[in-house]
């Protein structure tokens, strides 16, 4: 293997910036790691090898011209849910598979603008609807850890790309955990940024008001940088703020003196791994060392509720969301009927897998007559409930720490058939959606060989101070320097 | 039994923003070829989102103002469920309940009584598409898709089609007062449902009520709705019930026809849009808004009448455009305002009747106020007769000239020389001696006849009074 593929973002920039190598070898490097390992891990939906060239020669004249971004030239993976000029944008579904979006998402123009060389796209489970990357419509994504094993999902392919090295880094979407619960399980770094901070625009909807484009990287600097490249306002989208972007590496510090972390019990729930348990005990006992005080009597006794609230939120949101698909405009279109009406039906019913349909019925039944208070409207009434709970708790402490989930990765296959099984993977970090405030996920340790995630939380537009958590622990321990032998 | 007819209208009504209600495409679609408007906002295509246009939101708050509404603290947007072609998301961005204005009313003036309407909401939304239906297939034109729509939602408080008819003239002459819509009916820009029932004179409960669409002309809503409420009546005479349902109106047949029956309600599956934020009005902004409305038809309507004087009459058909108010009282700008009544009069007929022959509006003539002034000086100063007046104004009309021009290339001057008009007389009266006799033996109808014949003679020239003079001389009478 050429290691030029195993590099992060920072280092790789030192490297260019000193032309000790070219992006052109670097994507080369990468490319070649992608024909090397794809076929065990699956990570990705669809490989612009010699589109990816060309930016990258475009990227070394840039750098040839003293013209160097921190990301220019650095091959990036993107999640096959957001939209991509000239490439197919899939979101792992017979519906889309041959649609090519004619724009770029607004993340996709800020990378370019940096001179970023994408690779390709990025399996994922189906519309972003899963936890496993199973529910793809094209194939399963295998954790590069063991390849038995699920890379977690929904952006399993960024994840699992990351972590075998395919990708020096990768951009994926989070609605309920699907940034940190895969990088958790791949173990790598994943930043779930707060609602608003990162343009939607071209982000193929699941949850509008959960939905959340972030880093999938190797590091704590590389999220810093990517964070650096992405966040901000957007004309584009109203959901956006108009708040100030800080210089995120510039708070990347190795000590947590001053700062007040809050462990809340609810998170560690019943069902969850021992193993999972006592790393994250130890790793928690590493943020004291490192100068944080640790108040274990944090409560968010709300948080039992998320996942039922979620799981109505969620689904009506994207009921809707996923109303433009019936084969008249664009996308997969089941010509062989009798009327229109027919025609849409058919449409759907072949287009879509199970996991989504399942969703889009949820959705439908919470909004419709009758039921709508009940379900819709009490869910978004617990939803302010919870987020008022973090804000309590933001009072007092300037991060929450808990795992990203209760096990590690489970078995390909081992959930597929008991949803709910499925959706309680996802507990730990759905209440962070809910509540709208930011998350990482970094590598805190080993159960039988797989990965295990340490969940950051933070108050709203503070992803600063979970990077600089993030990168302090980096730095007393060495999980993420772990590679997996593929 | 007596019934009484129960109406509620809503109107939809395109706004004249330079672009579409979530994206930057242009709203000018009218002559466009198909989907040459269109972007991927407005073609809902995957991971766009909508952006508010803020003008949009703007004219509706003036339109809710206008109709005497409140503006409440804060609007939102909400996402309507429903499946079809026509609608590139299969959800249209609409209200639910939080509309921009609640609870306003209108005045109309129904054969001679003042009424008031309540309107329940004034509401934003996109328009959809429009689909061309080829027999075996159809197609689907993207350009309309995403037009900001206003939709103004009245109680059922209007009680007969001659009602409904003002209602929606009142209702657009003040649209077109705030500039907010063209109001044209016919080419889809100010469209209309009505919902119709009956019940037994005062009565309050309401018996089946009936959604009529497809009304696409003031006449058509005056037709369908008087075709309606006979058709109910009719149902319960002979004995039958009447049932919730959608029935279009065919303008050929003039009838109304069932297209689909409503024993239950839509489920349209409502929920608060969460690509957009809820907007929170700032109270200076509708300050800002109010003081800059224009003054609306009633209003302008008691003043003319207050300040020149007007009859009712004149006041209304001048106020009925805010182009028409706007001219007339520019027309009074240069010269005096005892000028009004005769200003009022020329725009009021031969105007009108030009306008209206030809098809085009006051707005494009080519006739300035300053020019209509100039005419009318030249008849106060009897430099040409009233029926001169008459012919050079239609020639200013089709050709934009200045009646002074006009006078002086078709010397049109009037004839008042009394010796140039007494040779003249005098041929005249040669040449009838029929008229002359039946005169003389007390015929006053052949005088007129005379005078018609010298002016024919003069080319409309003659000073009037001055031939009568000289006829009555010649004549030997007086």
């Amino acid at each position: 293997m050429n290691k030029l593929c195993q590099l992060t973002i920072h280092e790789a920039h030192e490297l260019l910036k000193r032309r000790e190598i070219s992006s052109v070898e670097l994507t080369k490097a990468t490319l070649e790691r992608i024909a090397e390992v794809e076929d065990k891990i699956h990570a990705c939906v669809t490989v612009t090898g010699d589109m990816a060239l060309k930016q990258a020669e475009e990227a070394d004249g840039c750098i040839r011209n003293g013209n160097i971004t921190p990301l220019a030239g650095v091959p990036v993976l993107i999640k096959d849910v957001i939209c991509t000029k000239g490439i197919r944008t899939t979101c792992s579904s017979k519906m889309l598979e041959n649609f090519v979006p004619p724009y770029d998402a607004t993340v996709i123009g800020k990378l370019k603008t940096q001179k970023a060389v994408i690779l390709g796209k990025g399996n994922m489970d189906e519309f972003a609807m899963g936890s496993s990357t199973e529910h793809s419509a094209f194939f399963p994504t295998h954790n590069p850890w063991n390849l038995g094993y699920v890379p977690g999902g929904s952006s399993g392919g960024p994840a699992a790309a990351v972590a075998g090295d395919e990708a020096i880094y990768a951009i994926g979407s989070d609605t309920g955990g699907s940034i940190r619960q895969p990088a958790g399980f791949c173990g790598v770094v994943g930043l779930k940024p707060t609602y608003g901070r990162v343009s939607r625009f071209g982000l193929v909807a699941f949850a509008s008001s959960l939905d959340q484009i972030g880093p999938i990287v190797k590091d704590a600097t590389d999220c810093a940088l990517v964070m650096n490249a992405i966040a901000g306002y957007d004309s584009m989208d109203s959901t956006s703020v108009d708040y100030p972007v800080p210089n995120y590496v510039s708070y990347l510090k190795g000590d947590l003196k001053g700062l007040r972390i809050g462990i809340p019990r609810e998170y560690f729930v019943e069902g969850m791994q021992s193993g999972v348990k006592s790393a994250l005990e130890i790793a928690i006992k590493k943020l004291k060392e490192l100068g944080a005080e640790i108040d274990w009597e944090v409560s968010l006794p709300s948080t039992k509720y998320a996942l039922a609230v979620y799981y109505i939120v969620a689904p009506s949101e994207a009921s809707a969301n996923l109303a433009r698909y019936d084969g008249v405009k664009y996308g997969f279109s089941e010509q062989d009927a009798g009327s229109v009406i027919e025609a849409t039906e058919k449409t759907r019913q072949f287009g879509f897998g199970t996991e989504v349909k399942r969703r889009i019925m949820l959705g439908t039944y919470a909004l419709s007559a009758g039921y709508y208070d009940a379900y819709y409207l009490k869910a978004q009434k617990v939803r302010t409930l919870i987020k008022q709970e973090y804000e309590q708790a933001f009072e007092k402490c300037d991060a929450l720490v808990t795992p990203t989930s209760p096990t590690v990765a489970f078995k390909l296959g081992e959930k597929l058939e008991d949803p709910m099984q499925m959706y309680l993977s996802d507990v730990c970090t759905l209440p962070i959606n809910i509540a709208g405030i930011p998350a990482i996920s970094v590598p805190a340790g080993f159960v039988d060989g797989l990965p295990i995630g340490m969940q950051i939380m933070g108050k709203p537009f503070n992803e600063e101070t979970l990077l600089h958590i993030a990168f302090a622990y980096e730095q007393a321990t060495e999980w993420h320097k772990s590679k997996p032998e593929i | 039994m007596n019934y009484e007819t129960v109406i509620g209208l809503e109107v939809h009504a395109q706004l004249l923003t330079r672009s579409k209600m979530f994206c930057s495409c242009s709203t000018d679609y009218v002559n466009a070829p198909p989907n040459t408007h269109v972007c991927p906002i407005c073609l809902g295509m995957p991971g766009t989102l909508p952006v508010i246009n803020k003008k949009a939101v703007e004219y509706t708050i003036m339109t809710a103002l206008a109709l005497e509404c409140t503006i409440p603290e804060y609007t939102k947007f909400d996402r309507k469920n429903y499946f079809y072609p026509d609608m590139m998301k299969n959800y249209q961005i609409s209200q639910y309940d939080a509309p921009i204005g609640k609870g306003g009313c209108l005045a109309i003036n129904s054969n001679g009584h003042q009424k008031k309407i309540n309107i329940t909401r004034v509401h934003l939304e996109e328009d959809v598409a429009k689909l061309l239906h080829r027999g075996e297939y159809s197609l689907v034109d993207v350009n309309r898709s995403g037009i900001p729509l206003m939709e103004t939602v009245s109680e059922p408080e209007i009680s007969s089609a001659e009602e409904a008819r003002d209602y929606l003239i009142k209702l657009r002459t003040i649209l077109r007062y705030l500039g907010v819509s063209t109001g044209n009916m016919e080419d889809g820009s100010f469209r209309c449902d009505a919902n119709i029932s009956i019940r037994p004179a005062g009565s309050k409960e309401l018996l089946s009520k009936v959604e009529v669409k497809n009304m696409n002309s003031f006449k058509a809503v005056y037709q369908a709705l008087k075709y309606e409420s006979k058709r109910q009546r009719k149902v319960l005479e002979e004995g039958g019930t009447l049932v919730q349902e959608t029935r279009g109106w065919m303008d050929e047949k003039e009838v109304t026809v069932s297209q689909r029956s409503k024993e239950y309600a839509d489920d349209y599956r409502y929920f608060p849009e969460p690509d957009l934020p809820p907007l929170f009005f700032d109270r200076a902004w509708i300050e800002e808004i109010k003081a800059r409305l224009p003054e609306l038809p009633e209003a302008r309507k008691e003043r003319l009448m207050a300040q020149y004087g007007l009859p009712l009459y004149d006041a209304s058909i001048l106020t009925s455009s805010r182009a028409m108010a706007d001219y007339f009282e520019n027309c009074l700008k240069l010269t005096s305002p005892d000028k009004a009544k005769i200003i009022s009069n020329w725009l009021l007929g031969d105007f009108s009747r030009l306008l209206n022959a030809t098809d085009s509006d006051i707005e494009n003539t080519r006739i300035s106020p300053g020019l209509l002034v100039e005419l009318l000086n030249l008849v106060d100063k009897g430099t040409i007769s009233g029926p001169t007046a008459k012919a050079v104004f239609e020639k200013m009309f089709y050709t934009g000239k200045k009646a002074s021009d006009i006078v002086a290339k078709g010397k049109l001057s009037q004839l008042s020389d009394a010796t140039e008009l007494n040779g003249i007389v005098k041929q005249v009266l040669a040449n009838n001696a029929k008229a002359v006799a039946d005169y003389k033996a007390g015929k006053q109808q052949a005088l007129t006849f005379l005078t018609g014949q010298i002016m024919k003679a003069t080319r409309g020239t003659a000073n009037p009074a001055v031939v009568r003079e000289i006829l009555v001389h010649e004549l030997g009478g007086g």
